[in-house]
């Protein structure tokens, strides 16, 4: 590859091509119609281009999406699929945004998870998918996920996993300090202060701050602080469920409660390891970290619902998942369609599901099989009795807002203060910040927000 | 050096450069520095000899239960299918692409700047200066839509063309001309018939050697540890350099079903930093100023 002249010519018009570019970084993708112009549904276009074959390129970190690609390709053999690991979460959604600023170098097909999809559904950088009959899965999925991937009368993806959470907790800390497994949070605050008061190197969890987790306790609680009607957007922290779950968390910080390890990092992987932190409320994915990132813990962790608000009404929340998006710029939308068909809703499941993924489709959710692995990591526990449970009971009506990548971006310049603080700063507060702050953000942004 | 008896005579008559003052405050100051500067790098060996398990449960500044500096070596260059070599060739070529082109620019650029007059001469001067005020990293983004357009991304090309382009090394290069090449001696040389060319490879060349180290050094250091153009330009991992092939390393904790390797971030961190330390090491002696005193009588 050398540089011509010519291509120095072409160097220097795209400078100033790329300063009115850059400005509007944040606009709208290239939307282009898709390459078969079916209007209606037509559910065998995607059969048949895979059938007819091309390249394509996804995006993805998840791990299981590469053996799906390697057994697509052997269905398909005039298809040849290859997958990217750009970078997990917010590293992608920044290099996606590049690339659909550029309108050049993007995948066919990206991972993205929930909370991100309506950021690139809203900006039409994303494929409508009841072109090739994606509608008719509903009810092939479970009632979380399947929410998340509408907008409005579009489907934007298909689900690839969910988060329905549990409370994962070390039974042998708890046998030893001599504190019972809390199923409601009144419980679980009391056994937060009885783990620390027998020894104070424990914690009941670790926190400095987190908006995936935050958000899933306000969801968790009952709140909904996100309303989205097209662009209509109302974000509002203050109702009395998300008061009851922040006044929580703030008596947690004030009383030294909650270890200040930031999840994620190699301390947090060393506290999960050696009982520094007694119990873990996240995603139904966990148990594959926990496999791979900390071994040495091994047979100590068992799985429990999470606590409660009322004892007798069983209510779970989301936390992570993802689905697989295709791009409006691909000019293979059809095909690209037929892979995301493939992983999601065909064999896919079963590959990534043997690849320790937790599914979304309630057929699975509900098999003997998978109802009955017994974990060795959990001591023989059928974890996934648990965790499918969560998934039926997760609470339905929350939205994400269509700029939630950016919001949660800021959390901690705003909620971070009361974890900095040591609650002198109410996780109310902090909420009432970011509130501001987001709103601030979204009329910028062109949306209508109060 | 000269003698103890000698220094022993001149201690009557005060300090001076053979026998300087000697302060207990400057040399404890100097030793905390050292300790300072130290305590990572030896952390990061220290950590480069420990399991996953050991790296967690034993204390940083001291050797784990095994010694495994060794098996991190191995699994580090083997893992993934020695993805870690790759990266590693890689940044080598982008550092003898990228660094050696904007040396060899700089070289030449500065020269003709220092030793020429033409139009415009102050223009150029006033551009380079505010190019050397510019960050790379708020050119990475209008560098990415610039390429994009081009077609370049995700080639190797998106990172080395970028690291020609070396406002601050051709800065550097024109004030070291100004002062390190004699003009008579461009003068001598042209009287005796040599060609510009010659001129320039044969009687300023030599006297640049310090300047050019030094740009030189500016400038590997700069490519091996370039992090942001490569972040935004790059999406196949088989053409990342190392920076960003360890921190994809690093990320694979925080997935979902991923797999942390701490234990190999961290050895391969150390082997990283090697290269560099070798560089640093061998150009040392270069790095003399004033070889050209003397060359001319004023």
């Amino acid at each position: 590859m050398t540089i011509d002249r010519r291509m120095f010519l072409r160097a220097t018009s795209a400078v100033a091509v790329a300063g009115a570019a850059s400005a509007v970084l944040a606009a709208c993708g290239s939307g282009s119609s898709p390459s078969d112009g079916a209007a209606a549904a037509d559910p065998s276009a995607a059969a048949s281009a895979a059938e007819a074959g091309g390249e394509l390129l996804v995006w993805a970190w998840d791990n299981t999406i590469e053996p799906c690609a390697q057994a697509f390709m052997e269905k398909y053999p005039n298809v040849k699929v290859t997958v990217t690991n750009v970078g997990t979460s917010a590293d992608q959604y920044t290099s996606l945004q590049n690339a659909i600023s550029a309108g050049k170098g993007g995948p066919d097909v990206a991972q993205i998870e929930y909370y991100a999809l309506q950021q690139f559904s809203i900006s039409e950088s994303l494929a409508d998918l009841t072109q090739f009959g994606a509608a008719d899965y509903e009810g092939t999925f479970t009632e979380g996920p399947w929410s998340s991937v509408h907008t409005g009368e579009g489907v934007y993806g298909l689900p690839l996993d969910s988060g329905p959470m549990a409370m994962f907790y070390n039974e042998e800390v708890f046998n030893e300090l001599g504190v019972d497994v809390p199923t409601t949070w009144e419980e679980y605050l009391d056994a937060a202060r009885k783990i620390h008061e027998a020894d104070p190197s424990k914690y009941i969890a670790n926190d400095t701050g987190d908006a995936g987790s935050t958000l899933s306790g306000l969801w968790q609680a009952g709140a909904q602080p996100y309303a989205v009607d097209g662009t209509d957007v109302t974000i509002d922290f203050s109702g009395a469920e998300a008061e009851k779950y922040s006044e929580l968390q703030t008596t947690l910080i004030k009383e030294g409660l909650l270890a200040p390890i930031s999840g994620w990092t190699d301390e947090w992987f060393q506290a999960l390891g050696d009982g520094t932190i007694a119990t873990l409320i996240t995603g139904a994915w966990m148990p594959g970290n926990f496999t791979s990132s900390v071994p040495n813990a091994s047979g100590k962790w068992r799985v429990a619902a999470q606590p409660r608000w009322d004892a007798d009404t069983p209510a779970c929340a989301e936390n992570g998942g993802s689905s697989l998006a295709v791009m409006a710029a691909s000019d293979k939308q059809a095909l690209a369609y037929s892979f995301v068909e493939f992983c999601s809703a065909q064999d896919g499941i079963q590959i990534r599901i043997d690849g320790g993924a937790f599914p979304s489709t309630t057929a699975e959710l509900d098999s003997a099989e998978f109802l009955g692995k017994e974990f060795e990591y959990f001591g023989g526990q059928k974890a996934n009795e648990v965790l499918s449970q969560a998934a039926k009971d997760v609470l339905p009506g929350w939205t994400y807002l269509p700029f939630q990548v950016y919001a949660n971006s800021i959390f901690n310049d705003h909620v971070g203060k009361a974890y900095t603080s040591n609650g002198s700063t109410t996780i109310a507060e902090g909420l009432a910040a970011w509130q501001e702050a987001c709103i601030t953000y979204g009329n910028q942004q062109g949306f209508t927000v109060s | 050096m000269s003698k103890k008896t000698a220094n022993a005579a001149v201690a009557h008559r005060g300090y001076n450069v053979e026998n300087p003052r000697k302060s207990w405050l400057l040399t404890l100051v100097m030793g905390l520095m050292l300790i300072y500067t130290y305590l990572p790098l030896l952390w990061l060996f220290i950590s480069s000899t420990k399991t996953q398990g050991d790296l967690f449960s034993t204390f940083g500044l001291w050797f784990g239960h095994d010694f495994a500096l060794w098996d991190n070596i191995r699994e580090t260059l083997t893992y993934n299918d020695g993805q870690f070599v790759r990266w590693f060739l890689n940044t080598l070529m982008y550092v003898v692409l990228g660094a050696g082109g904007s040396v060899l620019l700089s070289v030449l650029a500065g020269y003709g700047l220092a030793k020429f007059d033409f139009p415009g001469k102050n223009a150029v001067f006033a551009i380079v200066i505010g190019a050397v005020a510019v960050p790379g990293t708020a050119l990475a983004v209008p560098t990415f839509l610039m390429f994009a357009k081009l077609g370049l991304t995700n080639t190797p090309w998106s990172v080395i063309i970028p690291s020609l382009i070396s406002p601050f090394g051709l800065y550097l290069m024109w004030q070291f001309t100004r002062d390190a090449v004699p003009t008579e001696l461009l003068e001598a040389a042209r009287i005796d018939g040599a060609s510009e060319f010659r001129t320039f490879r044969q009687v300023a060349l030599p006297l640049l050697g310090p300047g050019i180290v030094t740009v030189a050094l500016f400038a590997i250091v700069a490519t091996w540890n370039n992090y942001f153009l490569p972040l935004i330009m790059l999406k196949d991992a088989s053409w990342y350099p190392l920076t960003i092939g360890l921190n994809a390393w690093n990320a694979q904790a925080a997935t979902a079903g991923g797999q942390a390797i701490f234990n190999l971030v961290i050895t391969a961190s150390l082997l990283t930093i090697i290269p560099l330390i070798a560089a640093f090491l061998s150009l040392q002696r270069f790095w003399q100023a004033g070889l050209a005193s003397g060359g001319v009588k004023e």
